[in-house]
């Protein structure tokens, strides 16, 4: 009982905070309730019992993401800016477009059968991730951790180069 | 933990972000706004993930192991846009696309 009254929180959070922020016209405030909807995510993967993958969201997403778009939003643009919208035309359609989308996935999901699984769930403290992210075996992930750690350094070392200031281009200028 | 909630809920709950996400794109102008609504579509899908893994394969991780990854790979694109967005914005003053209309100037 509790736990459903808790789903419906969370999912209520999540549907009115996405769409706060794809609606918003204060940049800086779209940021913030994007906030809560990873907040709201990282609560539906404790009640999933992943509390390691809802740790991670909780500071990768809500603490790093976040605070990364909400710096680049003060260093691009005024903070009383008010964002241009697409004009009515355009939005009208777009809402037809995604309605439809959703409508047709929505159907296609309550038409389906899933099978729900009673096997004894996995447990998922920091040691079986941490084995499991090390192990070559099966049901390990040692390729896929090195391969995204190589991505990681690739995309740091290009983020740096990409907005580095160039001080020779500005003297040719 | 979950009780009774059908599998279907949470599918409902990350259809519905996903499209939300995608009516952002398609509508905003601005280019930190439609990095956000991307940011929405990978969070939509993770919960996907997340909940197939929990529901039909509890004896695995693999959902939960793609989520993570995922999660690192939106971090590092959201890195790298946001270095693109700020050298754009140095270039033509402004980070609408409307404005940026030219590769090379």
């Amino acid at each position: 009982m509790n736990s459903e009254v808790m789903f419906y929180l969370l999912a209520g959070m999540i549907l009115v905070f996405s769409v706060l922020t794809v609606t918003s016209r204060k940049i800086l405030r779209a940021a913030v309730y994007l906030l809560f909807v990873l907040i709201s995510t990282a609560a539906i993967y404790f009640m999933l019992e992943y509390t390691f993958l809802a740790a991670v969201q909780l500071t990768v997403y809500a603490g790093g993401i976040v605070v990364l778009i909400i710096f680049s939003v003060l260093l691009t643009s005024h903070i009383s800016e008010k964002a241009i919208m697409a004009d009515m035309k355009q939005s009208l359609l777009s809402a037809l477009a995604v309605g439809a989308g959703a409508l047709l996935t929505l159907i296609t999901i309550f038409q389906f059968t899933f099978i729900k699984s009673d096997l004894p769930a996995q447990t998922s403290s920091v040691t079986d991730v941490g084995n499991a992210l090390i192990s070559y075996e099966r049901d390990g992930f040692a390729l896929p951790f090195e391969v995204i750690s190589l991505l990681l350094l690739a995309a740091l070392i290009g983020a740096i180069i990409v907005a580095r200031k160039e001080k020779d281009s500005a003297i040719i200028k | 933990m979950t009780g009774t909630i059908p599998l279907q809920y949470f599918l409902v709950i990350s259809t519905l972000m996903f499209f939300i996400g995608i009516y952002g794109f398609l509508t905003r102008k601005n280019l930190i706004t439609m990095l956000m609504s991307i940011e929405l579509i990978l969070n939509s899908v993770n919960i996907n993930f997340v909940a197939f893994n929990k529901y039909l394969y509890p004896q695995n991780l693999q959902g939960h192991f793609f989520t993570l990854i995922i999660i690192a790979i939106a971090a590092a694109e959201a890195a790298v846009a946001i270095a693109i967005i700020i050298n754009i914005y140095r270039n033509f003053r402004s980070i609408d696309v409307d404005n940026v209309n030219e590769m090379k100037f």
